[in-house]
């Protein structure tokens, strides 16, 4: 009869949950595609290794060459499993900021997540270049919660509205653009080219440290957003509806918030600002997988992260020798796709 | 169709479903509704009418504890309903605000099946109870067919049905709605008032809801509540409320009271400059 779900239930009914049906077969494609792209990327390089022996090597099968353990466990796996990561938060924190303002066009850069984030590491970098730079992450991640706190606690008047959280996110967001730009103008020269790579974000040269930094934030916060989920699809009904259905709409709301900051803070801590990411993947995860956000939140979550592996693998190899980084790659495409649903959007 | 006939104002004698005592309502500082005591009976339709402004929405909105009150409270079944946890609450009383906006793209279906939400928790998120009470409201408002299209492909009327859908899911005992008829063409008003005139008589649901009509309040509602400038002016049944003194201080407006011809409850025509130079020129 519900032919659009997959119900699951326990027999003795201590369990029960629906996802759409499309949903498990999405999921594995898109992880068959992230693999294949991984197992590319990582063969890709100056010193090309057969995919064959990159899958090998990964699994801890002998090789005929010595060297590949070296190259792909030291230099390319930490670099490709940070890009998935990455790219798997910020399609997350995309997903819960569309649910929570209801808007399609929504993205974790709204509540200056991002722009905190970079103020403060190109701050760090420009104002004080002797603070070592694996505290990089550290001051950017601190930077995104101070702003998307300050972006709150502004909005709130009787309660937190999406549509102030959106516009107050804005102006708190140029404020610190535009406080960045005056540091990049007036900034020693090399200290800034080194903090605009950064900003355009790039998975340039992170290791297993940045992913051991990275983990704890992604294994709290993304079985929260998962459990979360169901909330999203009652919040979107709209504020009335939600709490007239027994949501406690200002303690979800927050809960939401606080997963959202946290995976795209971590992420921008890690990689630089990635932008559109968090913009496209729930998009297209939503033309897969329908609006339920049980089956929404993990497919944007892996649509990201093919998204950032991908890009990653043509910023290599389109310019070859010369590198792109990530986030030059995904605003290339991102913001064509941006103008799109703007388009699509007015007419519809 | 259904016939409806007039009931007697003593048949509305049970424990009443909602009970307010000196409800004061405010948004920001201005308070709307100032000390009201109000008694909503139980397996009745009730109707709230007044001119706008009146605070007749925001009534309703403190009825479903959406609004926190100033002072006084509201008392679901003898116990404040602000002592109650909200899924509690949400499982006794539903509302339904006006016009309310659905994501792009939603089903019918899904959205019916949201009215389960108080009775779901982290491990029973769907369960064959949910699976039922969905079902079971789908094809009370005749809205099976439709289940799997979006609901923004909908006309107005089928979309209004499909809200009622998901608060019927939620299988409360008390129902709010805000001007549920409103934006609807007159053949859609009375299919959405007759859908609601059934689930009251079959299933004895108490329905409170604003209405703008007030020849349909008084067709369809047990008990009018007449409000103004926040302050009742009169409740009761339909036959006592309606009188033309009742509607010059409410709508200030004069009118002449006469009986529907086709439910026998009392019909308001408004006497307006036009009508009067029509009947001098005969």
């Amino acid at each position: 009869m519900t032919n659009s779900w997959l119900v699951i239930r326990t027999q003795k009914s201590l369990l029960s949950m629906r996802i759409d049906r499309r949903v498990p077969w999405v999921l594995l494609v898109l992880i068959i595609m992230t693999l294949m792209v991984m197992v590319i990327s990582i063969g890709y390089g100056e010193y090309p290794i057969p995919p064959l022996d990159v899958i090998k090597t990964i699994l801890g099968l002998p090789t005929n060459n010595p060297d590949y353990n070296f190259v792909i466990h030291t230099l390319r796996l930490p670099r490709v499993i940070t890009a998935f990561l990455v790219g798997t938060a910020l399609a997350i924190a995309g997903a819960i900021m569309q649910g929570l303002t209801r808007n399609p066009l929504a993205a974790p850069e709204i509540i200056g997540v991002e722009a905190g984030a970079g103020l403060v590491a190109v701050a760090m970098i420009v104002l004080f270049p002797s603070v070592p730079i694996f505290l990089l992450p550290i001051a950017a991640f601190t930077g995104a919660f101070v702003a998307a706190v300050l972006v709150y606690l502004l909005a709130w008047e009787n309660g937190s509205s999406p549509i102030r959280l959106i516009l107050v996110g804005i102006g708190v967001g140029a404020i610190a653009s535009a406080l960045t730009s005056v540091m990049i103008t007036f900034g020693e020269i090399s200290d800034v080219s080194q903090a605009l790579v950064w900003l355009a974000g790039s998975v340039y040269g992170r290791t297993w440290e940045h992913i051991q930094a990275l983990l704890p934030w992604l294994i709290v916060f993304i079985p929260a957003s998962l459990l979360l989920a169901r909330e999203l699809n009652t919040l979107n009904l709209g504020d009335e509806v939600a709490r007239g259905l027994g949501s406690r709409v200002e303690w979800q709301r927050g809960l939401l918030l606080l997963t959202c900051v946290a995976l795209s803070g971590a992420s921008v801590a890690t990689a630089g600002t990635i932008g559109f990411v968090g913009l496209m993947a729930p998009h297209l995860a939503r033309q897969l997988v329908g609006n339920a956000h049980e089956g929404l939140v993990p497919t944007s979550a892996l649509v990201g992260g093919l998204i950032v592996s991908f890009a990653d693998l043509l910023g290599r190899s389109l310019f070859a020798p010369i590198e792109l980084p990530c986030g030059v790659v995904t605003a290339a495409v991102g913001a064509p796709y941006f103008l799109y649903l703007l388009y699509r959007n007015r007419n519809a | 169709m259904t016939i409806i006939t007039p009931i007697n104002s003593d048949s509305i004698n049970s424990e009443p479903a909602l009970t307010t005592r000196k409800l004061t309502l405010a948004y920001d500082q201005a308070i709307v509704l100032n000390e009201l005591d109000l008694a909503i009976p139980s397996g009745k339709i009730t109707a709230l009418v007044g001119s706008n402004g009146c605070g007749k929405s925001t009534l309703l909105r403190g009825l479903a504890r959406l609004l926190k009150p100033v002072k006084g409270t509201v008392y679901l079944d003898s116990a404040s309903i602000f002592k109650l946890s909200t899924k509690e609450v949400a499982k006794r009383l539903g509302m339904l605000p006006q016009s309310p906006v659905a994501p792009e793209g939603l089903t019918v279906r899904e959205l019916v099946a949201q009215g389960r939400y108080p009775h779901q928790g982290w491990l029973q998120q769907w369960s064959e109870e949910d699976e039922r009470f969905t079902e079971q409201a789908l094809a009370i408002t005749k809205m099976t067919e439709l289940a799997e299209r979006p609901l923004d492909s909908l006309s107005g009327g089928q979309r209004q049905r499909a809200w009622i859908a998901m608060a019927l899911a939620q299988n409360t005992a008390i129902l709010l709605l805000d001007e549920p008829t409103t934006f609807l063409d007159l053949a859609y008003q009375i299919e959405i008032l007759d859908l609601l005139y059934d689930l009251n008589q079959v299933e004895e649901r108490t329905i409170v809801m604003v209405l703008h009509d007030l020849n349909q309040a008084c067709r369809y509602a047990d008990f009018i509540i007449a409000l103004r400038k926040g302050q009742i002016v009169a409740q009761g049944v339909p036959t006592d409320v309606m009188t033309e003194g009742m509607v010059r201080e409410v709508f200030d407006v004069e009118s002449r009271i006469v009986k529907d011809p086709v439910s026998g409850t009392p019909m308001c025509i408004p006497i307006g400059r036009r009508s009067r130079s029509s009947t001098s020129n005969n």
